[in-house]
């Protein structure tokens, strides 16, 4: 993995909450056996109606671009696919912000070197009318620091995220190499509890 | 010194707990994987780009369901990227030394139906699936949960996993339930007052006199739906009828081991003295038959009800569901009912339906799914007379998989038709661009089956 620090872009909102894994990417889409190729069924059947682009849908509105996304609370809940992951990573976002996400989501996001980024509900209401007024807003998210500021008028908040897993995603370092590195503690722990 | 009671979640985990990295998770052993074809291509692929192998093939388990057909079984599955994910999961687990339950195996099977029925799920465990209906193991008193492919990697690498340890709660259930009433309506009943989002970060346990009486198949559907609240798993404390359950099942223990298990599994429940971070207590006699009105399943109410009227007619969900505030779900026209997937597809579940339909008519007008959980649910369907009487009422009979729960084969409702399915979710397009599904127990499906309208089953038993 990429090590990843500071990401600055302008943002997509899309403003709606309990957004499942399902919308993000359908299970139809799900039939691959490559990380490869999902990022152009993201949100397959919110960004297109009988097969036509949905105007009305952010993703497909011009103004919008970058690499945050912006979105209401409960991202990410139902299944487990990583799919979810892959497919927004696919489609070009690196930060999901939001003020509440779903347990597995949030891993498997963190897994794959995308931001799962919680802030209050007052500061994500802020920021999407912010970037709804202004497609042109620029957000930087710091993770060193931890916070993520928007450039107009300069407010900024303070993030939480497990230190453990900061400092993986600071250095790129991979959860599974460390495990495989340490084979041989895992070996004795098993022989001990007659595993 | 004095020393806090553990709840069963916090024995179960410490007694897996290989390490925990200083701020940040614990370092957790994983006694058994399930695998299957969609979750697990990438992972094995990640396993070869890091020259490493399957360090316990012995602890997995591999079967296909979520893809695969659920008619002529027995012929090559004809979508070619269904296919080529079957074949795939196959080859790797002939590669890595897996057992694996394909379609023409007898134990074939939706994961989370097969690992209790064969036995492999057994108490005290720690059990994971790239699936996050894994929670359906926690009803046999296992730490059951589900993870993403990167994680199924993990596991298969190391048979461990990196996982923070998540808070507990209890929902304590009491009371006899009413006529008509099933361990679904209870679930949804309890994710109606959580919401979609009210067990996010905890793990379950369910307690209560309503649980202890309900049967081990039973107890599954509540753990599989625990996941719908956004929890992390869902347990229930192991009792008799939990090892009367596992007993004489092919992966069981037998002889002397059993009763040395049994011992060991007895000790599982939470101390009298635990604490728990969050609880909760609903009555049984407060639940009737239960079904959803919106996208997703905590939007629930019982079936004599209306939706709320303080919901704005422009809610996303409503207006997805073609349903205004205030209207009432009974009587409802439907064109789909699908009786199946990990949350119902048990012997019981078609036990349940059958009592409804027998010797009564499918409407017409109502296209049917019925499909067992596994090629073992799928005999003992069919041991019974089950099929005969579902034939005799107009229904069909389908192979196992995991069909119409979430439309990855052929069993999809076209757009804007309405289903009622005992599935676990009711999201946009679930069970196919544009469909509309209706969460209910098996009862319910059944009389919503026969008269084509969402129908309170209570007015055929």
């Amino acid at each position: 993995m990429k090590p990843i620090n500071i990401i600055k872009s302008t943002a997509v909102p899309v403003p709606i909450e309990n957004i499942d894994t399902d919308q993000i990417i359908p299970a139809r889409f799900l039939k691959a056996t490559s990380k490869q190729g999902f990022g152009d069924n993201l949100f397959r059947d919110w960004r297109f109606r009988n097969d036509k682009k949905d105007p009305e849908f952010p993703l497909n509105n011009p103004s919008f671009k970058g690499k945050i996304l912006i979105a209401g609370r409960n991202f990410g809940c139902g299944s487990s696919r990583e799919h979810a992951a892959w497919a927004l990573k696919g489609y070009g976002f690196d930060v999901v912000v939001s003020s509440f996400f779903a347990d597995i989501f949030k891993n498997n996001a963190l897994n794959n070197g995308l931001l799962p980024i919680t802030v209050s509900p007052d500061f994500l209401h802020y920021l999407i009318d912010l970037v709804i007024s202004d497609p042109e807003t620029i957000i930087e998210v710091n993770l060193k620091n931890q916070t993520i500021r928007e450039f107009i008028k300069g407010n900024q908040e303070y993030f939480d995220i497990n230190p453990y897993k900061k400092d993986c995603l600071l250095k790129g370092f991979d959860d599974i190499a460390y495990l495989i590195s340490i084979k041989p503690e895992i070996k004795s722990w098993e022989a001990l509890n007659n595993k | 010194m004095f020393k806090m009671g553990k709840t069963i979640f916090e024995k179960i985990w410490g007694q897996h707990k290989v390490d925990s990295i200083e701020g940040g998770p614990d370092i957790l052993f994983i006694d058994k994987q399930f695998i299957h074809e969609v979750t697990s291509p990438q992972a094995f692929e990640g396993l070869r780009n890091r020259k490493t192998g399957v360090r316990r093939p012995d602890r997995v388990v591999a079967t296909t369901d979520h893809n695969v057909p659920t008619i002529d079984q027995h012929l090559p599955i004809q979508e070619e990227l269904s296919r080529l994910q079957v074949s795939k999961l196959e080859e790797n687990c002939k590669e890595f030394g897996i057992d694996f339950y394909g379609l023409s195996h007898p134990y074939q099977g939706i994961v989370h139906i097969i690992g209790p029925e064969l036995g492999i799920t057994q108490p005290g465990m720690t059990i994971v699936c790239g699936d996050s209906h894994t929670s359906t193991h926690g009803a046999l008193g296992t730490v059951a949960f589900g993870i993403g492919t990167s994680e199924v990697e993990m596991v298969l690498a190391t048979q461990c996993i990196l996982q923070y340890k998540p808070m507990t709660m209890r929902i304590n259930i009491d009371g006899k339930p009413g006529k008509g009433v099933t361990s679904k309506d209870i679930i949804l009943y309890v994710i109606s007052k959580l919401t979609a989002s009210g067990g996010t970060g905890y793990f379950i346990e369910y307690s209560g006199s309503t649980i202890s009486s309900l049967s081990m198949e039973a107890r599954m559907t509540i753990c599989n739906m625990s996941i719908e609240m956004g929890a992390r798993g869902g347990i229930i404390a192991p009792d008799q009828v939990t090892f009367n359950y596992i007993k004489g099942r092919k992966f069981a223990p037998e002889k002397e081991n059993w009763s040395k298990k049994e011992k060991e599994w007895s000790q599982l429940f939470s101390d009298p003295d635990a604490r728990f971070d969050k609880e909760y207590s609903f009555k049984a006699e407060d639940i009737e038959p239960m079904v959803t009105f919106g996208t997703n399943p905590g939007m629930g109410i019982g079936i004599s009800e209306h939706i709320p009227f303080d919901l704005d007619e422009s809610d996303k969900s409503l207006q997805y569901m073609g349903f205004m505030p205030g209207d009432q779900l009974l009587n409802k026209p439907i064109d789909y009912v699908f009786l199946g997937s990990c949350t119902n597809g048990r012997i019981e579940d078609f036990r349940a339906f059958t009592s409804i339909v027998k010797g009564r008519k499918k409407a017409d007008n109502v296209t049917s799914y019925l499909v067992p959980g596994s090629k073992l649910v799928e005999a003992q369907i069919k041991d019974e007379g089950i099929d005969k009487i579902l034939n005799n009422a107009g229904f069909e009979l389908r192979q196992a998989g995991c069909s119409a729960c979430l439309a990855m084969n052929e069993d999809k409702v076209p757009e804007g038709k309405y289903c009622v399915s005992t599935s676990n979710r009711n999201f946009e397009g679930r069970q196919g661009p544009g469909s509309r599904t209706i969460l209910a127990s098996p009862l319910t499906a059944a009389a919503s089956a026969l008269t084509g309208k969402i129908t309170d089953p209570r007015v055929f038993i």
